[in-house]
């Protein structure tokens, strides 16, 4: 099980403040929306992702559990792994 | 503590509460506004909001506390949250009853905002709007030092404040999805309605 | 009910050979009992429907509602729950397509007899059939089936969604019915996980469920002797554009696109290209593709599917890339309005084809910029409603390059400004 960040895209709303706080894992779009890195949190960053995801003004930031990689489908929502 | 200083107190940590109050609340607006402070990022506008809300509540426990503690008020501690039942000054006193209740829910449905979900907490955040006029007129109304220049300013100037980042919330746009439906295309749809695929054609 | 657990019965002399689902020697409706004269009865099915489910399972009967997830998965995962529900799905948001409502104003005992099958493999005692508010004839006629069988109307409820785009998506399906707008939500979870009210749901198209209702009184061998191995038994097709008849047809999958064309009488004139699976389908090009299969194996290689299950022929004098344009407008603002990135990228792809029809210096920039917003738009929505339009916008610019080539110079080969493809205009999401 590895453990990977979402964003809900219904309720973020481009604060922009995830990309602030976790320029490794998130990028914004050009219209001021998250693009996350699907990729399991890196070890060292997980502080930084739950420090993220609670400063979130719409709680739209999540952190999934997910089996392995490789195996079934990426989730929607996730935006892709570099711009 | 002599009951002059604790009534001093009890006057000194209201005003610097209305004062941090005030602050949290153009903090707050500056958040849904998403602004950018001169090359400061966003979050530090928000944690300025949730920091300083905390330090007024420290400000306001005092303010609670002195005003209790002071021999000459006469509240008991069913005042503090019971709006209007104390003796004396009941409507001012009241309505510093009830700017605390507000306050009081908008900052425990903060901290417990992962557990209530978003639109819950949006709900009771609203009453933030609500606390801090309250919380004005019972300054007006209850503060002895209502009389003296520097607090009529310092009012005059918080209200002002207040005034003028309410006008900003509500002009314009806040950088939230925005949608709207473009013009139809040029080529108006002439196409007659389904009903002709709506056979069966073999 | 009988104690004997349902048989499956093979009744040779009564199973369709040709029309299943849409009979031939009939215009209208029939009643319960000229629907079970032409078909035979229903099987009682007590406890669990396990010998439907296997026999499910065996046809290989797959989604007729354009993903075309096998059924008997769908069916074995819901019936693992606890108090489910049954949703069939005939709300056909897609404008291209009029196959659910042909099927369900023609042939609703069928539907019926589905929608009981399913409920008595997932053990539900409630099902719901979701139709569009403007499908007047296709409700009616189901009204008046479920008043000639008075049992089955005390578990089966009508419901009536917006017409809108992805009013048919599950999830907003299931938004709809728990008192909110037809808009997609965010899964997980999904709607076989927590649905209508909390329950498990189990949503399934209407003519998958007709399907069904046709596999458990003739079985799975029977399905089995038409189309293809992988993708057995017939499908409703719509036909529209530049054919003598649109309208709806029943074909065995795999059959060509020549003899699909045919079924509709023919071109009325040469072709352009066909748009095949509906707006999130693909446009493939016209020239040596006559014998191309309709079936979701036979398309791949253009890289289309059977999506939504509908065709439409361009005819050579209408602009691919101006119908293109049009369609990519009609699919932003059918968006939520949820999500940043459909909100905004879609109006900005429409912009781009609108800017690269108008032709000029400002379609050069449009050329380029559409790669940078796909990039930025492919599945950052709670839906797959960006990511379909995307498929739909990238070919586009691939079957019609040449056509966009003409646009930069400035220049047009088309010569009908008459538009083909549908774009209704409706702004209710409840």
């Amino acid at each position: 099980m590895s453990d990977h960040l979402r964003v809900n895209p219904i309720l973020c709303d481009a604060y922009g403040h995830c990309a602030e706080l976790l320029p490794d894992l998130i990028q914004l779009d050009e219209w001021g929306y998250p693009i996350i890195d699907d990729t399991p949190i890196p070890h060292g960053l997980e502080g930084d992702t739950r420090r993220a995801v609670s400063s979130c003004p719409r709680l739209a930031l999540f952190i999934e559990q997910r089996p392995e990689a490789g195996r079934g489908l990426r989730p929607l929502g996730t935006g892709r792994t570099s711009l | 503590m002599s009951s002059l200083a604790v009534w001093y107190l009890m006057r000194a940590s209201g005003v610097v509460s209305l004062v941090l109050l005030t602050a949290v609340f153009a903090l707050g607006i500056a958040t849904a506004k998403r602004l950018r402070p001169v090359r400061l990022p966003r979050f530090v506008t928000l944690g300025l909001h949730r920091n300083i809300s905390l330090l007024a509540v420290v400000f306001l426990a005092i303010h609670v506390a002195t005003a209790i503690i002071d021999p000459y008020t006469h509240l008991d501690l069913a005042a503090i949250v019971v709006p209007f039942t104390a003796g004396s000054n009941a409507l001012w006193v009241g309505l510093g009853t009830v700017s605390l209740d507000l306050v009081a829910a908008v900052i425990l449905s903060s901290l417990l905002r992962r557990h209530i979900g978003h639109h819950v907490w949006k709900a009771i955040h609203w009453l933030a709007y609500g606390s801090w006029p309250v919380a004005f007129v019972h300054t007006l109304g209850s503060g002895t030092d209502m009389g003296t220049l520097w607090l009529r300013l310092v009012g005059a100037l918080l209200a002002a404040t207040i005034g003028a980042v309410v006008l900003w919330r509500l002009r314009g746009r806040n950088g939230e999805k925005h949608f709207e439906p473009r013009a139809r295309p040029t080529a108006p749809n002439q196409l007659p309605d389904r009903q002709t695929i709506e056979r069966v054609a073999a | 009910m009988s104690a004997v657990a349902a048989r499956v019965a093979i009744a040779d002399d009564l199973a369709p050979q040709g029309d299943r689902l849409l009979p031939a020697d009939a215009d209208g409706p029939s009643t319960w009992s000229e629907h079970i004269d032409r078909y035979g009865p229903l099987p009682e099915f007590s406890g669990p429907g396990r010998s439907l489910l296997t026999a499910v399972e065996e046809s290989g009967l797959r989604g007729r509602g354009g993903a075309g997830f096998p059924t008997a998965v769908k069916l074995r995962t819901v019936a693992s729950r606890r108090s489910p529900i049954v949703v069939a799905n005939g709300t056909e948001g897609e404008p291209a397509s009029a196959k659910d409502k042909v099927l369900l104003r023609r042939n609703p005992h069928l539907v019926l007899d589905g929608i009981i099958g399913a409920m008595a493999v997932v053990g539900s005692c409630e099902a719901v059939i979701a139709l569009s508010q403007e499908a007047h004839s296709s409700h009616d006629s189901l009204e008046a089936a479920l008043n000639e069988r008075p049992a089955a109307a005390k578990a089966i409820s009508i419901a009536e969604l917006p017409e809108r785009f992805v009013a048919g998506e599950e999830t907003a399906l299931v938004h709809w019915l728990n008192g909110g707008d037809a808009k997609p939500t965010l899964s997980p979870p999904r709607p076989f996980e927590r649905g209508v009210r909390g329950r498990p749901t189990l949503v399934q198209n209407v003519e998958t469920l007709a399907n069904v209702g046709l596999i458990a009184r003739y079985g799975a061998g029977w399905f089995r002797e038409t189309g293809t191995d992988d993708e057995p038994g017939t499908v409703l097709v719509t036909l529209d554009g530049a054919v003598r008849r649109p309208g709806v047809v029943e074909v065995e999958i795999g059959t060509s696109l020549r003899r699909l064309v045919a079924l509709a009488g023919g071109l009325t004139g040469q072709p352009r290209a066909l748009l095949v699976g509906g707006y999130f389908g693909g446009w493939i090009p016209v020239a040596g593709n006559g014998d191309i299969r309709l079936s979701d194996r036979g398309l791949a290689p253009l890289g289309a599917s059977l999506g939504a299950r509908a065709i439409v022929v361009l005819p050579a004098a209408t602009c691919g890339i101006a119908e293109s344009a049009r369609v990519a407008r009609y699919l932003a603002g059918e968006s939520a309005g949820q999500c940043g990135p459909c909100v905004f990228g879609l109006p900005a792809v429409a912009d781009a084809l609108e800017a690269i029809t108008r032709g000029g210096a400002d379609a050069a920039a449009a050329v380029d910029r559409l790669p940078r917003l796909s990039a930025q738009i492919a599945r950052r929505g709670a839906c797959a409603h960006p990511d379909g339009a995307l498929r739909f916008v990238d070919s586009a610019l691939t079957v019609f390059a040449d056509e966009v080539s003409h646009h930069l110079a400035g220049r047009c080969t088309a010569t009908s400004p008459e538009p083909v493809l549908r774009t209704p205009s409706r702004s209710n999401w409840r």
